[in-house]
């Protein structure tokens, strides 16, 4: 295997056969398995969203009966929060494009990188294999003391999500040393790209929040098992410790899933703006205090929970506080857009629907930060409407910039650009009409998770659902488009740079060759420089 | 990884995706310590709880102590102690290229932790026999306060927890040592040998708190 070669060969081409991608320790080619994982349980999580929606569609029963229902939500819950959502931006695009945009050949550990994804294959199945016994019906957030109780296979879900986060520390940790120890000559940490400082930032809260999940998971393992009473009130435990617990950890996750959206963004909007990225150092830092606060807020999920009040206003205040980097971010987005020359391709689009629907996600975050707003709001389908908007209105739609943007790099073929902009308009009116509906309804005092409803709030949910099938038919097409053009796609040239991207993972071959660089780059100057007369 | 370098005296190839033998040494340490900081994050929950169950109730956690054995538990924190310090010293042989002296004090450094494991298995037995046992299971009646379960609870917990980083750190050792004995590390590549040294210290770290926390507050 000669690295040195003039006719290069791409990592997919390099080895072949379906062993050598499970014993591969490529980056590239371990993204791409987490990707292909995560992808599918998203679409399985996908499935019992639009089976939830349409029993919603009218009061009683539609479709399902009431315990149905209940395991149905928590799966959907669960599978998109700890196999879809928190995985599929760093654990595949960013092991896949990290490496590559600091200049080095691989991650620092690539064996450790292998193991971690074994290890969430594992934690994955036990979490399947607990749905295809008994299920689970406490919601992702395992509640106690209903959690000790349920007749359903909670440890078997709670061991899976302990193993899977295994794996997100062990990816964290490679990540975090391969950012420091990884990095090419001359590419200093004020010349990575913005997507590598949202890594970062993201591995760090990975890092140091996900042992406290992992603890929480075992201790309510033990509660089970041996009954050990800590977050059981029968016992002289206490249920609220569990929620404090349970939150230390998901609301720094909150940011897991949505920092490394944040860094395609900042990727995606100069190159289809032409421009410099506006307020770099704003961006790259923010990054990091969004990170840092994430760990102080966690008490704005318990303002009814019997926390103190002092405690309540402190949390309150505190999660204010997320608003200014926050709004440092997008607001240096918008002005490197200002008098770029904005180019409307699909990546684009997804970019400026994220600039939207965060926005909406964000701002309707401050109203239940606010205490006296909480009150009225907690537990309403205004709260489920505020995080859809956080998580798919930006994660998802950060994730689908980056998916079409990274597409022929990745795989050196073009997505279909009308095809792309038909799936991203049915998926921009159907989320918006899904879920812009349920800030109303939740407003109005429907509450969350409920099986039934009153019949006032009717209308608002037929809505929804038909919103939901929108949806569903966007990602459908998308589905197909893109599977489609692995096989028949246009091939781009070898040194492809469709987008005219700067960043380093532009200037080598799509795809990408074997062990990324036949030689190790020299980086000379920062990642964005448009409008600069070199390279 | 067919075209790294070789480094002298040993097999050990360099990964390909480092420039040399010392990045690759840097980033090994960097990634241990992180790994450390999750380890003491993962007890950092129970030590929470214990917190806060000792502030809620501390004559409870006063009299509960007493049931702990102070001399087991004393012995088994200078044996610890001792693995520990043979731990060191076989990094420190190995690294001075005297692999045969290296693998004696890892040998007694597993020595240490299988008397640890051994000593903690007569405890538990006898808390067993006792019925002192966590939450639900307890049936010991001669402590009247009622919280008193979640005191055991803590300390099966806490204490099971630390035993089982200490058969996983056995197992570790076990490794650097087959490889040691096979003539695999020397001053120039002894990264194992030393990673496994320091989650061994953590381990001892670990119980270092562990053992005045349970055992020595009645
Ligand atoms: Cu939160």
């Amino acid at each position: 295997m000669s690295s040195h070669a003039t006719t290069y060969v791409s990592f997919l081409e390099a080895e072949k056969g379906f062993k050598s991608w499970l014993t591969t320790l490529d980056h590239k080619r371990i993204g791409l398995m987490y990707m292909a994982t995560s992808m599918i349980f998203f679409m399985i999580g996908g499935i019992f969203a639009t089976l939830v929606r349409l029993e919603l569609m009218f009061p009683g029963q539609t479709i399902m009966s009431a315990g149905t229902y209940n395991k149905f939500f928590t799966y959907h819950g669960a599978i998109m929060i700890f196999m879809f959502i928190i995985p599929i931006i760093p654990a595949a695009l960013g092991n896949f494009f990290l490496p590559i945009m600091i200049g080095a050949k691989d991650v620092a550990f690539p064996r450790l990188n292998l193991a971690s994804y074994y290890i969430f294959i594992a934690g994955a199945s036990f979490a399947v294999l607990a749905l295809m016994l008994k299920g689970a019906d406490t919601g992702w957030t395992f509640y106690t003391p209903y959690s000790i109780r349920s007749g359903t296979s909670v440890v078997l879900v709670a061991l899976g999500v302990f193993i899977m986060g295994f794996s997100g520390i062990l990816t964290g940790l490679n990540f975090m040393t391969t950012v420091h120890k990884l990095r090419a000559p001359g590419m200093t940490f004020h010349r990575m790209p913005l997507f590598v400082w949202a890594i970062y930032a993201t591995a760090i809260i990975q890092v140091l929040a996900t042992p406290v999940i992992g603890i929480t998971t075992l201790l309510l393992i033990m509660e089970r098992v041996l009954g050990i009473g800590f977050f059981d009130p029968a016992l002289g435990g206490d249920p609220v410790l569990f929620q404090h617990f349970f939150w230390f950890y998901s609301h720094p996750a909150v940011y897991i899933m949505i920092l490394p959206a944040m860094g395609i963004i900042s990727e995606v909007i100069p190159v289809f703006s032409r421009k410099h990225i506006f307020g770099y150092h704003a961006i790259a830092y923010s990054s990091l205090a969004i990170a840092f606060i994430s760990f102080v807020v966690w008490g704005h999920h318990m303002f009814v929970s019997s926390q103190s009040d002092l405690a309540n206003m402190l949390f309150s205040f505190l999660t204010m506080f997320v608003a200014v980097p926050t709004a440092i971010k997008v607001f240096n987005w918008t002005a490197t857009m200002y008098k770029g020359s904005i180019s409307l391709k699909t990546p684009m689009l997804y970019a400026l629907s994220f600039l939207f629907m965060f926005t909406i996600g964000g701002l309707t975050g401050l109203f239940l930060a606010a205490l006296s707003v909480d009150v009225h709001l907690h537990d309403t389908y205004f709260v489920v409407a505020h995080f859809h908007y956080v998580m798919m209105g930006g994660t998802v739609m950060g994730l689908l910039a980056g998916l079409h943007y990274w597409w022929p790099k990745m795989f050196g073929k073009m997505y279909p650009e009308i095809a792309g902009k038909i799936s991203w308009a049915l998926i921009f009116i159907g989320f918006n009409l899904t879920f812009l509906t349920q800030f109303f309804v939740g407003y109005l005092g429907m509450p969350r998770r409920y099986y039934d409803y009153p019949v006032q709030y009717t209308s608002w949910n037929i809505a929804s659902t038909i919103g939901s099938w929108f949806l569903f038919a966007g990602f459908l097409l998308m589905l197909i488009y893109f599977v489609k053009s692995l096989f028949f796609g246009k091939r781009v040239a070898e040194a492809a740079n469709p987008w005219g991207g700067k960043t380093l993972e532009w200037q080598i071959p799509s795809p990408p060759p074997m062990h990324n660089f036949a030689e190790t780059p020299h980086v000379t100057g920062r990642p964005y420089e448009y409008g600069v007369a070199k390279l | 990884m067919t075209h790294g370098e070789v480094t002298a005296g040993t097999t050990h190839v360099v990964p390909h995706h480092f420039d040399s033998p010392e990045q690759a040494f840097e980033a090994s340490k960097l990634g241990i310590w992180l790994f450390l900081v999750t380890e003491i994050l993962l007890f950092g929950g129970l030590f929470v709880v214990y917190i806060i169950f000792r502030a809620l109730y501390p004559e409870m956690f006063h009299e509960a102590s007493h049931h702990l054995n102070k001399v087991l538990g004393g012995i088994n924190t200078v044996v610890l102690i001792c693995s520990s310090l043979t731990m060191a010293l076989a990094v420190d042989r190995t690294r001075q290229n005297d692999s045969p002296k290296a693998n004696q004090y890892m040998l007694m450094t597993l020595f240490f932790a299988a008397c640890f494991m051994i000593i903690k298995y007569v405890e538990y037995s006898h808390k067993f026999h006792e019925g002192l046992l966590p939450g639900a299971n307890f049936t010991f009646e001669a402590i009247q306060h009622p919280k008193t379960p979640l005191f055991f609870s803590l300390y099966f917990m806490m204490t099971g927890l630390h035993g089982i980083h200490v058969l996983a750190g056995m197992g570790l050792i076990t490794w650097v040592l087959w490889r040691s004995n096979k003539g695999q590390f020397s001053s120039a590549y002894y990264t194992p040998v030393e990673l496994v040294g320091i989650y061994w210290h953590l381990v001892d770290l670990i119980w270092i708190y562990l053992f005045p926390l349970l055992y020595l507050i009645g």
